[in-house]
């Protein structure tokens, strides 16, 4: 992969970076129905990027488009170009498996893996990507849920199910399974709307410090979380468009802009409670 | 709002007593017969078990003057063959039904899975003499040769719906979320499958594929007409074979003197036992997987 980025740091440990995500008249379908129409954003490198809006405008769907996922769905497709540090992710010769492993993703509810271990629910990525030695795979469960916040609390009960955590505590478990696999991006859909504001405010600490290393994006419905942890936002809205309902992007610009002088009167009409 | 209308209220509470014990009323009715066949045979069958019963084979009664017939034998080579057709019959339907459910599930969704979907429920509410008359008509016919394998093909034939829609619908409670945690990960999605969707799915399709060892190893129709009888143990399966259901059609038919009576009441214990302890061991074996 192409580390084309200026701002890699001299720090030996601190090598890994995200990456740069370009988006290009991006539609996206189910069916023959249009959801989101003709997105075209960058999301800048080692930044919290953070979409915005109300309910059906189409956010979560353009986030599963960055790794693939929205056409696992069935009848799902998009059309357009994500290049991925330059790479188009939808090109013909690129699988999505692949693109899934450098673009990870964190889902609303917290999704341990039932009949595995909290060990297991992370070295499985691991296993699965062809990483077999134990000392190694140790090594990176442990790694993982330090960098997720989690050791402490989970050190003693490595073999207990994941489901013996608290919500919290399990959605940072699927963080560190997310990152545990080193990818450059991490999408987050939602990522707190399940959990109380004490775990909410460990997950919004955990991306500031993984922003480090990673790029992040993250769907919210809270625009206070919007405001208190992302670098750009981006503002979805339902608009009409040959008579039917479809998902844009109004606005995209960094988070102060966005909530103290946005541009666009529909992003201000959203952002005070007007709509939505 | 100081009106509450109290004779209304007391309606509907009388209506809701009612329904509530008609449910409960027709619950015992559907009951009632299973537990007098169950009893039945419990009480029937159990003093016909005794070692001699389980450890010999059949002998042919000989008939004394006073009407009453000597020893009649056990049934030891009826348990090994039932066991051997039966579980000959899971070997074939287990991979076939268990990979034609993963494909409902997983990847079916077009005309053509709706298709499988209805033809398998046909088959499984097919009778089974039918499965015995299309093993009949293309193997015993063409070969014209009764093999015990025979007898398990027809057996398989009846199994392989049962297990796919089992399969499919126990599949189908695996949460979608668990597949895109999974699939999320880069995972392809036939690992995931594999290694996430399957295995915690698998109490329930154990129990789908106890259910449909259980239906084979009850049947009789299918094995009239695909497999000779033996009355002595074998162990190969492209041989004539005796079974617990055949030993107790036989002996219906041949029924002479209360001796046979008994162990027919005998073989018919043995037989709920077996599928009993199967269906037990299972659920024993993956309590402690999962």
């Amino acid at each position: 992969m192409a580390m084309t980025e200026a701002s890699v740091s001299a720090q030996p440990e601190a090598a890994k970076t995200g990456s740069q995500l370009e988006i290009k008249n991006l539609n996206a379908y189910y069916g023959p129905k249009l959801a989101v129409r003709d997105v075209t954003m960058t999301i800048h490198p080692n930044e919290i990027t953070a979409l915005i809006g109300p309910s059906g405008c189409g956010k979560s769907t353009l986030l599963r488009c960055l790794n693939r996922m929205h056409e696992a769905i069935l009848g799902a497709r998009a059309e357009g170009t994500v290049l991925l540090d330059g790479e188009d992710i939808y090109a013909q010769d690129i699988d999505a498996t692949l693109v899934r492993r450098r673009v990870g993703m964190v889902f609303q509810l917290p999704t341990p893996l039932r009949t595995r271990s909290v060990y297991e629910n992370i070295a499985i990525g691991l296993r699965l990507g062809g990483i077999k030695n134990k000392r190694t795979l140790d090594e990176i469960v442990e790694r993982s849920l330090r960098q997720a916040a989690l050791w402490d609390e989970v050190k003693d009960k490595l073999q207990q199910s994941g489901l013996a955590l608290s919500g919290g505590q399990q959605q940072r478990l699927c963080i560190a399974r997310a990152i545990a696999i080193e990818p450059d991006v991490l999408l987050m859909d939602e990522p707190c709307s399940a959990l109380d504001p004490v775990a909410t405010f460990r997950i919004e600490e955990l991306m500031i410090e993984l922003k480090k290393q990673f790029t992040i994006v993250i769907v919210t419905h809270n625009m206070q979380q919007a405001a208190r942890v992302s670098d750009r936002t981006g503002v979805f809205m339902v608009e009409r468009h040959d008579e039917k309902s479809v998902g844009e992007l109004v606005e995209y610009a960094p988070t102060g802009q966005i909530f103290t002088t946005p541009q666009d009167h529909r992003t201000e009409e959203y952002i005070t409670g007007r709509v939505g | 709002m100081k009106t509450l209308n109290m004779a209304r209220y007391r309606r509907r509470k009388l209506v809701d007593r009612i329904m509530r014990s008609m449910t409960v009323v027709a619950t015992l009715l559907a009951l009632i017969p299973l537990f007098l066949i169950l009893g039945y045979i419990v009480i029937q069958g159990a003093s016909a078990i005794s070692w001699h019963f389980l450890s010999t084979d059949y002998k042919v009664p000989e008939l004394s003057l006073d009407g009453s017939a000597s020893d009649v034998g056990g049934i030891r080579y009826a348990i090994i063959g039932t066991l051997l057709i039966a579980g000959t019959a899971t070997l074939i339907a287990l991979p076939i039904g268990l990979l034609a459910g993963i494909y409902l599930s997983e990847y079916g969704k077009g005309r053509f899975a709706s298709f499988v979907r209805f033809a398998t429920d046909v088959l499984s509410g097919s009778p089974s003499i039918i499965a015995g008359v299309v093993v009949y008509i293309v193997l015993v016919k063409t070969t014209k040769e009764k093999y015990a394998f025979y007898g398990s093909v027809a057996l398989a034939l009846l199994m392989i719906p049962i297990i796919v829609r089992t399969t499919e619908e126990i599949l189908k409670l695996v949460p979608q979320t668990v597949r895109e945690a999974a699939v999320a990960l880069g995972v392809p999605q036939w690992k995931a499958i594999l290694t996430v969707v399957l295995p915690a799915a698998t109490g329930g399709i154990l129990t789908g594929i106890m259910l449909a060892f259980a239906r084979a190893a009850g049947e009789t129709a299918p094995l009239i007409v695909t497999v000779f009888v033996s009355n002595s143990v074998e162990y190969n399966v492209f041989g004539s074979m005796g079974s617990l259901p055949m030993y107790i059609y036989r002996t219906l038919d041949e029924l002479t003197s209360p001796e046979q009576y008994k162990v027919l009441w005998g073989a018919a214990f043995v037989l709920t036992a077996l599928v009993l302890v199967v269906n037990i061991l299972v659920r024993v074996a993956t309590r402690r997987r999962v």
